[in-house]
């Protein structure tokens, strides 16, 4: 029986030592079936544990901030935006001839989503909510517990987020890993097809982040950057500081617009990551993603 | 190398385990007393460091131009207070509404309009940001809050102003579901009471404050939310706590669980 080959080509995996090498063994021992399995020191801890801070906070701020919409469930564009305004985007109460209907408004459309958006149940009742009572957080409408949520895990997401990036900058994870090289960007359309039909990098290119991968982590960075600044320029003291945020969004109004159609993207980029979690083999991935040991597929050929 | 093993293998654990629960129960999280500390700490945050980055720039809340002013003011809360004296106040003009300015000051005041309209004004564009999510641009003119402290003169250990209103928005029940009195107040500390742009103001857009508005006098703290712009001014309580009026957190709001802070 041939021995397992174990290779930990990470600069960072052979400094660390003893600790990964001996996590190695067990992995090997725990899961090895001696059929040549390459493991590969995949992702270290603080992209890990960031990883996973990260996800909890996005789930609390896209519940409690759904919950917050809910007070006022319009979107205008500009620097103002009331009652009077007309907004492109609603989730309203309209009553009609044959009762009360759940409409969503999405400019000139009129969708009639009675029982999930405008109008839905809440204890037992249907009551007039933009988004319904299973998703929010929490369940009943009430914007003062919502802040308080979203404000905690805002908190938490903002000094995260810090932690990563200059753990990024320094560590050069976001230089080598993420942001896509020349052959990365010639490669997309390549990338794009592989992905469409289903096949997935093996061997030693999944070692390393695919084109697309390396975009969308570079988008994920982007939109929680820009879901954080767009967030800001929502508050009247940080208008105070700095001024020029609400020019760079044309407004407060345009800028709470932007702030939920980020959130919508993120939720976006949320489910293709889920898909793609699952299409690549859900258990070596979130495998990975928690001890940072990955099994390399093997390529096609051998 | 198990132990290390097996203790990585319990904090994964751990950590997911204390995500779980916390997502499963975050309804019976919400009304719970630990929570409301963990809120309040963290609105000190968010007082403290916006208080800090304030004092590096200018601190002034963005003013607008003339074009940008909103055609509708949107009126929230109370539109109308209602009530024989304030009706009798509408149908008199509002000539013997009078604004007292008391408790921990030198020299209390009592101020009608046409006293408060002789004295030098400001006049301000700005938005308006309701808690709810949405956006209003009024012209404000009035006499800047910190003109008249002054005049009244605070004693060393003032640290609050509070502002008694006329309406009454009871029907919505305090934090916890009690019921406690729906007199409308709201208070800020003496940075922003002495801030230029905080203003009782008696003009919007160049006209006396329609009822719906606040008429006669209202407060304009620019770099908080709108539910601490408060309405229907009657009295300036200057103290050096809140604790004692209706709920005890310093507003009405504040005692329904907003944050007495609204900076965000």
């Amino acid at each position: 029986m041939p021995q397992p080959d174990l290779v930990t080509t990470d600069p960072i995996a052979t400094a660390s030592g003893g600790k990964t090498r001996g996590l190695l063994r067990w992995l090997r021992r725990r899961f090895g079936t001696n059929d040549n399995k390459e493991l590969f020191y995949r992702h270290r801890l603080p992209v890990r544990l960031t990883h996973w801070i990260n996800a909890l906070c996005i789930l609390f701020l896209i519940g409690s901030g759904l919950n917050i919409f809910n007070a006022h469930p319009r979107l205008y564009w500009g620097k103002y935006g009331a009652d009077a305004e007309a907004p492109f985007f609603s989730l309203d109460a309209v009553d009609q001839d044959s009762g009360t209907q759940g409409v969503t408004q999405i400019g000139r459309w009129h969708i009639n989503t009675t029982g999930f958006l405008g109008w839905s149940k809440d204890g037992g009742e249907y009551v007039a909510r933009g988004w319904p009572n299973w998703l929010t957080i929490p369940s009943t409408q009430d914007l003062a517990d919502a802040r308080h949520w979203h404000f905690l895990f805002a908190w938490i997401l903002v000094l995260n987020g810090l932690i990563y990036l200059c753990w990024s900058l320094l560590s050069r994870h976001l230089g080598k890993d993420i942001l896509p090289t020349r052959s990365d960007i010639r490669a997309i359309p390549h990338s794009i097809i592989e992905h469409i039909r289903l096949r997935h990098p093996t061997g030693d290119a999944a070692k390393r982040y695919n084109p697309l991968q390396r975009l969308a982590y570079l988008g994920i960075i982007l939109l929680i950057s820009l879901m954080v600044l767009t967030g800001l320029t929502m508050s009247p003291a940080f208008n105070a500081i700095f001024p020029w945020l609400l020019d760079v969004f044309g407004g407060r109004q345009s800028a709470r617009s932007i702030h939920f159609l980020c959130a919508f993207s993120i939720v976006l980029f949320v489910v293709v990551h889920l898909i793609e979690v699952v299409l690549a083999g859900p258990i070596n991935e979130i495998r990975s993603m928690l001890t940072g040991i990955y099994v390399v597929p093997k390529d096609h050929e051998s | 190398m198990s132990i290390g093993i097996v203790t990585r293998r319990a904090a994964i654990l751990a950590g997911f385990g204390a995500a779980g629960t916390l997502i499963w129960n975050v309804n019976n999280i919400t009304s719970s007393s630990s929570f409301t500390h963990v809120y309040q700490t963290v609105e000190e945050w968010t007082r403290i460091s916006q208080r800090a980055l304030l004092r590096t720039g200018g601190g002034l809340a963005p003013e607008y131009a003339e074009a940008d002013i909103s055609p509708t003011f949107k009126a929230n809360g109370t539109f109308d207070p209602g009530g024989d004296e304030y009706k009798a106040h509408v149908a008199q003009n509002f000539v013997n509404w009078r604004l007292t300015i008391d408790g921990l000051v030198d020299h209390p005041l009592s101020l009608s309009l046409a006293d408060l309209r002789k004295l030098p004004s400001r006049t301000q564009i700005t938005k308006h940001d309701c808690v709810e999510g949405w956006t209003a641009i009024g012209k404000w003119t009035g006499v800047q809050l910190g003109l008249l402290l002054k005049a009244a003169g605070l004693a060393p250990n003032a640290r609050y102003a509070i502002f008694h209103c006329a309406d009454n928005l009871d029907g919505e029940p305090a934090k916890g579901g009690e019921q406690s009195p729906g007199q409308y107040y709201e208070s800020i500390d003496l940075i922003d009471a002495f801030h230029p742009q905080t203003l009782i103001a008696y003009n919007l857009n160049g006209k006396p404050l329609a009822v719906g508005n606040g008429a006669p006098l209202r407060l304009r703290v620019e770099r908080q939310l709108g539910y601490k712009q408060a309405k229907y001014l009657q009295r300036i309580e200057i103290t050096d706590s809140f604790k004692h009026v209706a709920g005890g957190l310093g507003g009405y709001w504040e005692d329904r669980g907003y944050e007495w802070y609204a900076g965000i």
